[in-house]
């Protein structure tokens, strides 16, 4: 087990490169231009030391080898400094982004807070109510509570969070009345603090739709999968072997059944988390989020080439963490995957 | 199992393709899902002869109306038909999700074959697999389309130019699951009795493939093709509602919901009309791959 994580660990090192190479050369490869958006009246050489200064003279493979060496070696100098008061980073050039001018993660971490406390809410939501739906539509299968779960999870799934979060913008925002208690409002204020009762349920309020939005997502996904997994292990024979020890059906279900049901069932949730950030481009949009997902969007449209890149390396790390956490837990929990 | 040679002897020789169809026809979603799916692609090809106002005609005097018998869904901000803007958009969102449908399932289907057949390709291509996996899609797709779209909409027109950029974004980044599909039943394939035969009168490895292999991969591979296309018209709506798909004057659902979200408060059916038919869309193309899923699995058929 240890050896297959270090290879899977040493193996995506490359991968991580690769994908990062990719997006570097896409931006690079791209006719887009930083300075577009700059007032016609600078004049051509001020504008050309205002490339030097964004960094852009230098040929692409030294830009390149820059970013990873800032990523690298820099920013995390730099955190370790801000962490004991050393000096090490002192005179490092972190990455700069051209939009703001600012180091890409004091951004980065500004935005954070918000995509983690939403999104994350909705997953943790979406694949809390969804282990018992999905245990109970496989225990009493077609029945109405079945039929009903399946096609929720079915129109769950193929509804797309962009049309569910206008969906209930229009009842909650725009039909409902101002004054009405279910009243939601339909943009995100990042700045409210909760302090006391009253301001925790405006916060609640304004937290209430994209969390649900995503949490029907992910149940939808998460449900289907319990229920086939919950499905195969019930048809089993160890199954009819407990009951016929005289197993309580309660104990052979959440004992017997469920343990073994949620083998695969652990896995597709771990390897869902990267979708919090990655989907969470379009749920913030919708709600006027200002995480990290409405950030990579505002910084594509902007061709802000460092901010867009670590953006979305750090996404590509999560994707590549989560999957080897996924095939580890997989083989820790089942006894039946060797991996060596 | 005796009684039943006299009926053998006596049913006539029946197509495979037939057993598949009244296995479909028992999944009552699934037929549901494709008298939705057959209105809405009639609807959008043939509604334009029985309502035809040009969903670019602004008329600055009638916009912002709501449903009426000159405009049964109304108009927008700029007085342009509705109905006529849900119809049109509706024909570029199902022209893009079967077109990229179609480009991934080739790509999908050439890389699982090479990998499952050729034992020397294998390693590489699923190495590319995993890799492509491992891509932040929508961020890659976001960044493609924004960086892309200047030099093609130069050169193949503001329509044309986006439609070749939609559908190869999405084609390049969704075909490894059909591919990753295609290869593990090519390698089941690959060690049956027939295959063998076929190879001991030396046969090529071309119209092996042709011949043997590709024909027994049709099942999963079309059952990736109908989910490859509720996955297409879903990225391209979300490519569009952010802003970066197609332009106004050639609105798809996605970018029809983008358009009307400013409008929420004013007129809030502006959305609902797309929103819905993007839905009922995707809703009855899954309920369809559901379908097609039992009824092209043999373990499930004649049960």
């Amino acid at each position: 087990m240890l050896t297959f994580t270090i290879r899977r660990l040493l193996l995506a090192i490359p991968t991580l490169l690769f994908i990062s190479l990719v997006i570097f050369l896409l931006l690079e490869l791209a006719p887009g231009d930083p300075l577009a958006d700059m007032p016609m009246t600078i004049p051509p050489d001020v504008k050309e030391k205002i490339r030097l200064s964004l960094g852009l003279g230098r040929p692409m493979h030294v830009r390149y080898g820059l970013w990873l060496y800032n990523l690298f070696v820099t920013e995390p100098l730099h955190w370790w400094d801000a962490a004991f008061h050393t000096t090490y980073s002192e005179g490092m050039q972190r990455i700069i982004s051209f939009q703001t001018r600012a180091p890409v993660f004091d951004t980065i971490a500004e935005r954070i807070p918000q995509t983690l406390l939403v999104v994350g809410m909705g997953y943790l939501v979406g694949t809390l109510i969804s282990l018992p739906i999905g245990i109970i539509s496989a225990y009493r299968q077609y029945s109405w509570f079945d039929q009903f779960g399946t096609f929720v999870s079915m129109v769950g799934f193929s509804v797309p969070t962009f049309v569910t979060g206008v969906f209930l913008i229009i009842v909650f925002s725009v039909l409902m009345p101002t004054d009405s208690m279910f009243w939601l409002p339909s943009i995100y204020d990042t700045t409210h603090q909760v302090t006391d009762w009253a301001s925790f349920v405006k916060q609640f309020k304004q937290m209430a739709m994209p969390v649900f939005v995503l949490a029907l997502y992910q149940a939808a996904q998460v449900s289907r999968y319990m229920r086939a997994s919950m499905l195969d292990n019930l048809s089993q024979d160890y199954v009819r072997t407990a009951r016929a020890k005289g197993l309580s059906e309660r104990v052979v279900l959440l004992k017997h059944v469920l343990r073994n049901s949620l083998i695969p069932v652990v896995t597709v949730i771990a390897l869902g988390v990267p979708s919090v950030f990655t989907g969470a481009i379009i749920t913030e949009n919708v709600f006027k989020v200002n995480g990290l997902g409405q950030q990579l969007l505002l910084s594509i449209q902007g061709n802000d080439a460092p901010m867009v890149l670590t953006i979305s390396f750090i996404f590509a790390i999560l994707i590549v963490l989560f999957n080897l956490i996924a095939d580890v837990l997989y083989g820790i929990l089942d006894p039946r995957i060797r991996y060596d | 199992m005796t009684d039943h040679t006299i009926d053998l002897k006596a049913a006539k020789p029946r197509n495979q393709w037939w057993d598949v169809w009244d296995q479909f026809r028992t999944h009552r979603g699934a037929l549901i899902g494709m008298v939705i799916f057959a209105v809405i692609v009639l609807g959008t090809l043939l509604g334009p002869f029985f309502w035809d106002v040009d969903p670019k005609f602004i008329n600055i005097r009638a916009r912002e109306l709501g449903p009426s018998l000159a405009h049964p869904l109304g108009t927008d901000q700029l007085g342009r038909d509705m109905l006529a803007r849900v119809l049109a958009g509706g024909r570029i969102t199902i022209a893009v999700g079967m077109t990229a449908m179609l480009l991934s399932l080739v790509l999908g289907t050439l890389v699982g074959v090479l990998a499952g057949y050729f034992r020397r390709l294998d390693g590489i291509l699923m190495r590319l697999t995993d890799l492509f996996l491992a891509l932040p899609l929508l961020p890659l797709l976001l960044l493609m389309v924004m960086l892309f779209r200047e030099p093609l909409v130069l050169s193949f027109g503001p329509e044309g130019g986006i439609f070749i950029l939609i559908v190869f974004a999405i084609g390049v980044t969704s075909w490894m699951h059909a591919a990753r599909i295609v290869r593990g039943d090519v390698l089941a394939l690959k060690e049956r009795e027939f295959v063998l035969a076929s190879r001991s009168i030396g046969t090529p490895a071309r119209r092996m493939i042709l011949r043997h292999i590709l024909p027994n991969v049709m099942s999963p591979i079309m059952v990736s093709a109908t989910l490859g296309v509720a996955n297409a018209v879903i990225t391209e709506s979300a490519l569009s509602f952010l802003g970066l798909g197609f332009p106004p004057d050639f609105p798809t659902w996605g970018r029809l919901l983008n358009d009307g979200l400013p409008y929420i408060n004013l007129s809030p059916e502006r959305v609902i009309w797309p929103a819905l038919a993007l839905s009922a869309l995707v809703l009855s193309i899954n309920y369809i791959g559901d379908g097609l899923r039992d009824a092209l699995d043999p373990r499930i058929r004649g049960r």
